[in-house]
């Protein structure tokens, strides 16, 4: 119980100091600056986005982990959580590596199609997704290992194809595993930053997102940062607080 | 959130390993003479001296700070190296340093208008020089080559210095220039180069030549109306500040500037 | 109840060519089973035997959930298990039914139908109709979790149904039911499959469901087929102990010489005229115990040392050990007369008429 209350404490500490330290009176002329809300917006869409990649990747990776057993599995499993221990700035710089406009697959992409990821939205779609796409598989392949296998097997003697019972059986009893999976997922973009600045640079209106505006406004203007700061964390907390509670009434 | 504040995060626990580091010091001296002296003027019981310093300037400063402590034996000196924004922030926040040694004037500005400082010497001059890519795959030789929208162009945030200067240089060339990013500090400029994700950038010289072989600089005429002075103070509340004055005179010294022009910086 | 059902199946092929023709082999470490399995139209063929027999795996590898490590399955002529689980014409009810807990009763009858090709209107119909067959309409809307043991049983019975299979695989449709509930739902299965035109599988380790519900029994034990036949033929001759103890009967092996037969040093008269190795089965009310040797023939007679005593029902069953093991029951008045304990030696009798002899 105290531990309980220390780990609460120690987790919601520093909102505080924010809260504390926040200048309120300037509040709104900061967030009205059009960068403030362009950031915002860029942050809110490309996090989405990734978590949209993520999924249409990630439910069948972990499906697959969870799903087929083929020689090397346990070394892929290891390997999908990479991103999760490498720092976010050595993500970027291994996406520039392979995904820039010299990288292995990157030159291939400029040479073929004229297309370039970093710099561009979709390069921070890529970097969030690539940072944020763990805690999507990680929570969906738990889901599938808990699911019982037996009702798949029930679906496909009433004569559903493999695509059926994924779609019709699996996927709605793992839901609650895919959902949270999003949810860690969405937040984990949301607040990404070394792999953004890193692969997708920083840009107004194109790759700046919220913690990128966040961290050079520290540089000179801590305010303006702490302001920023606090925007971020109302809309997500709005938003994931929204999302559970349709979640929990649907259910 | 971690991320953003990864440099805080980074800076706080050396900050109190220099606070720790020093309050152990003052106990080692505490059975000798010196603890009986109000001022802590001799020399000898403040042995250890800390310089924040701009990031710029982290090889030029660990030399002397070599030299510094051949010269003093028994003094032990710490660098803190950061974002000069940063710094001054952490100093204005009462991180115990001795020396500040800033990348612009607008960064000491902070600290001396805290009242923590005092008469900042400029120390050394930085130039904005252009980076390319070895192989050059642009083409670029001039400023103006920059403001073509096909050149892929990476320049440092207007927050930063090295962004402000580049603004400067840009204005003072009467050039448009669309960068397809603004990086956070000069080092990541850099690495957009070094990696050929932009086709140029603007960064200081003494960072092209850290860089050397990995990237190519262009002196460009318009730099000279975007230089960077790079001020130098001891701080008032200074634990040490005999051996304050002392690095600041090593800096200022002609050895001193020996080693910074090597490293690229012109001197003051 | 009328037939809604299309009967859209061809007539069978060949006659007096069974339905369904089987031959299992499923090979695993330590276990292997081996059994041949037929089954005519409308029959119901139910496999009994101990847990870990084979039951199971057997049904799995009817469906296609087990795959065969030899063997074949012959179905209206047509080589089944060359055809993956999904389009086998086939129906199962699984042991705790699974009926999708996202769906309500409705749309898991309609599943089936759905996935093979009805429109989605067409696939709710016909779940309607089938849940209007089990009686549970006014529980379309619900889902599983808020319905009864019985009345989810009876969904996963249409359910499995619903797809019109051929054959129908029943996992111990009863064995998650309370007492009262399994006499209803027993009866009502007993129907249901009374009106099904296909082969019926039924697993089962419940010889009172095998017995009201299966035309044929199969008894597996060891993943082996050790007995078959009608139920009452099974009932009346078992021939492992294991059927034996199931319906009831004292089971000896023993060497027959006319109306003579030995086993071990017990000698028994029989009404049969036989000779060589048979078995010999009688009832445990067949058998009378007395405190002292009773007078007349030592046939049918020897001396045993009481090993247990329990209730069974409204008599009293008494183990006894000695040259056979035995189970006698008698009445609570004959044990309060013989006063009866554990430990205690006593003559047992049984009466020729109750003995039963049939070749091995």
């Amino acid at each position: 119980m105290v531990l309980a209350v220390a780990g609460m404490t120690f987790l919601v500490l520093p909102l505080a100091g924010l809260l504390v330290r926040a200048p309120w009176s300037t509040m709104p002329e900061r967030l009205a600056e059009p960068q403030v809300l362009e950031a915002l917006r860029l942050s809110l869409v490309t996090a989405t986005i990734a978590t949209a990649v993520c999924l249409v990747l990630g439910v069948p990776l972990a499906w697959l982990l969870a799903r087929v057993p083929f020689p090397g599995r346990r070394l892929v499993r290891a390997l999908v959580t990479i991103p999760l221990v490498l720092p976010p700035v050595v993500g970027g710089v291994a996406l520039l590596l392979v995904l820039g406009r010299r990288g292995l697959v990157g030159q291939w992409l400029e040479s073929t199609f004229g297309f370039s990821l970093p710099f561009t939205t979709a390069g921070v779609v890529v970097a969030e997704a690539f940072v944020a796409m763990p805690f999507l598989v990680i929570s969906v392949e738990g889901a599938l290992r808990a699911a019982d296998l037996r009702y798949e097997e029930a679906a496909a003697t009433l004569g559903a194809s493999r695509w059926i019972v994924f779609r019709r059986v699996t996927m709605p009893l793992i839901a609650p595993g895919i959902v949270a999976g999003a949810v860690l997922c969405w937040a984990r973009a949301l607040g990404e930053f070394g792999a953004t600045i890193t692969f997708a640079g920083n840009f107004p209106g194109r790759t700046q997102t919220m913690p990128l505006a966040v961290y050079l406004a520290l540089e000179t203007e801590p305010d303006a940062a702490i302001v920023l700061s606090l925007l971020l964390l109302v809309v997500s907390v709005a938003i994931l607080a929204g999302l559970r509670d349709r979640w929990v009434t649907s259910a | 959130m971690l991320r953003r504040l990864s440099r805080w995060a980074v800076a706080a626990p050396a900050a109190l390993a220099l606070v720790a580091g020093l309050s152990a010091c003052g106990s080692d001296d505490a059975g000798t003479a010196a603890s009986a002296s109000p001022a802590a003027s001799s020399a000898a019981s403040s042995s250890a001296l800390t310089v924040f310093a701009a990031a710029s300037l982290t090889e030029t400063f660990t030399e002397l700070g070599k030299t510094f402590e051949a010269a003093n034996p028994g003094v032990k000196v710490t660098f803190n190296f950061g974002s000069s924004a940063t710094l001054a922030q952490q100093i204005t926040q009462g991180a115990p340093a001795d020396v500040f040694a800033a990348a612009s004037p607008a960064t000491m500005k902070t600290v001396t208008d805290a009242s923590m400082a005092a008469a900042p010497t400029t120390f050394v001059r930085n130039k904005l020089e252009i980076a390319v890519p070895p192989d050059n795959p642009a083409k670029v030789d001039e400023l103006k080559d920059l403001a073509d929208s096909k050149v892929k162009v990476a320049l440092c945030a207007e927050q930063v210095p090295c962004g402000a200067a580049a603004i400067k240089a840009l204005d003072a060339a009467g050039l448009k220039v669309t960068p397809v990013t603004l990086e956070q500090d000069v080092k990541a400029t850099l690495t957009k180069v070094e990696l050929g994700e932009v086709d140029a950038a603007l960064v200081y010289k003494t960072d092209v030549l850290s860089a050397a072989g990995k990237v190519t600089g262009i002196d460009f005429p318009e730099a000279d109306k975007a230089i960077n002075d790079y001020p130098i103070a001891s701080l008032s509340k200074a634990p040490a500040p005999d051996l304050a004055k002392k690095f600041v005179d090593l800096v200022l010294s002609q050895q001193g500037k020996d080693v910074l022009v090597k490293a690229g910086f012109d001197a003051a | 109840m009328g037939d809604e059902r299309v009967s859209g199946h061809e007539p069978d092929p060949g006659h007096g060519e069974p339905q369904l023709r089987a031959h299992l082999v499923v090979e695993r470490p330590r276990f292997r089973l081996d059994i041949e399995l037929t089954a005519a139209a409308g029959q119901v063929i139910a496999l009994l035997g101990p847990n870990g027999a084979g039951k199971t795996t057997a049904l799995r590898a009817l469906a296609g959930l087990t795959p065969l490590s030899e063997g074949h399955i012959t179905l209206d002529g047509r080589p089944l298990h060359l055809l993956p689980v999904e389009r086998r014409p086939i129906g199962v009810v699984f042991q705790d039914y699974l009926l999708f807990p996202h769906l309500s009763a409705l749309d898991n009858v309609a599943f089936g139908p759905r996935c093979r090709g009805a429109s989605k209107h067409d696939a709710r119909r016909t779940a309607g109709a089938w849940l209007e067959r089990v009686d549970l309409m006014e529980h379309a809307a619900a889902k599983p979790r808020q319905l009864s043991g019985g009345q989810a049983q009876r969904v996963a019975l249409a359910r499995a149904l619903a797809v019109e299979p051929r054959l129908l695989l029943l996992d111990e449709p009863l064995a998650a039911l309370d007492a009262h509930t399994r006499l209803e739902i027993r009866s009502r299965l007993r129907r249901h499959l009374g009106d099904f035109d296909g082969a019926t599988i039924l697993v089962t380790h419940d010889p009172l469901d095998a017995m009201v519900l299966a035309d044929h029994l199969v008894v597996i034990e060891n993943g082996g087929v050790v007995q078959q036949g009608a139920p009452a033929e099974v009932a009346r001759r078992p021939r492992t102990d294991y059927v034996a103890r199931l319906v009831g009967l004292n089971l000896y092996r023993g060497v027959a010489d006319e109306q003579q037969v030995t086993v071990g040093d017990v000698v028994f008269s029989v009404t049969e005229r036989m000779h060589g190795p048979v078995f010999i089965a009688f009832p445990p009310s067949a058998v009378a115990l007395f405190r002292t040797r009773p007078d007349g023939t030592p046939r049918n007679l020897w001396q045993a040392r009481i090993e247990g005593i329990e209730r069974h029902g409204d008599n009293v069953r008494v183990h006894l050990e000695g040259p056979i093991a035995v189970a006698a029951d008698i009445t609570p008045a004959a044990v309060a007369d013989l006063d009866l304990t554990a430990g205690q030696e006593v003559w047992a009798a049984v009466k020729a008429t109750e003995t039963h002899a049939y070749p091995a």
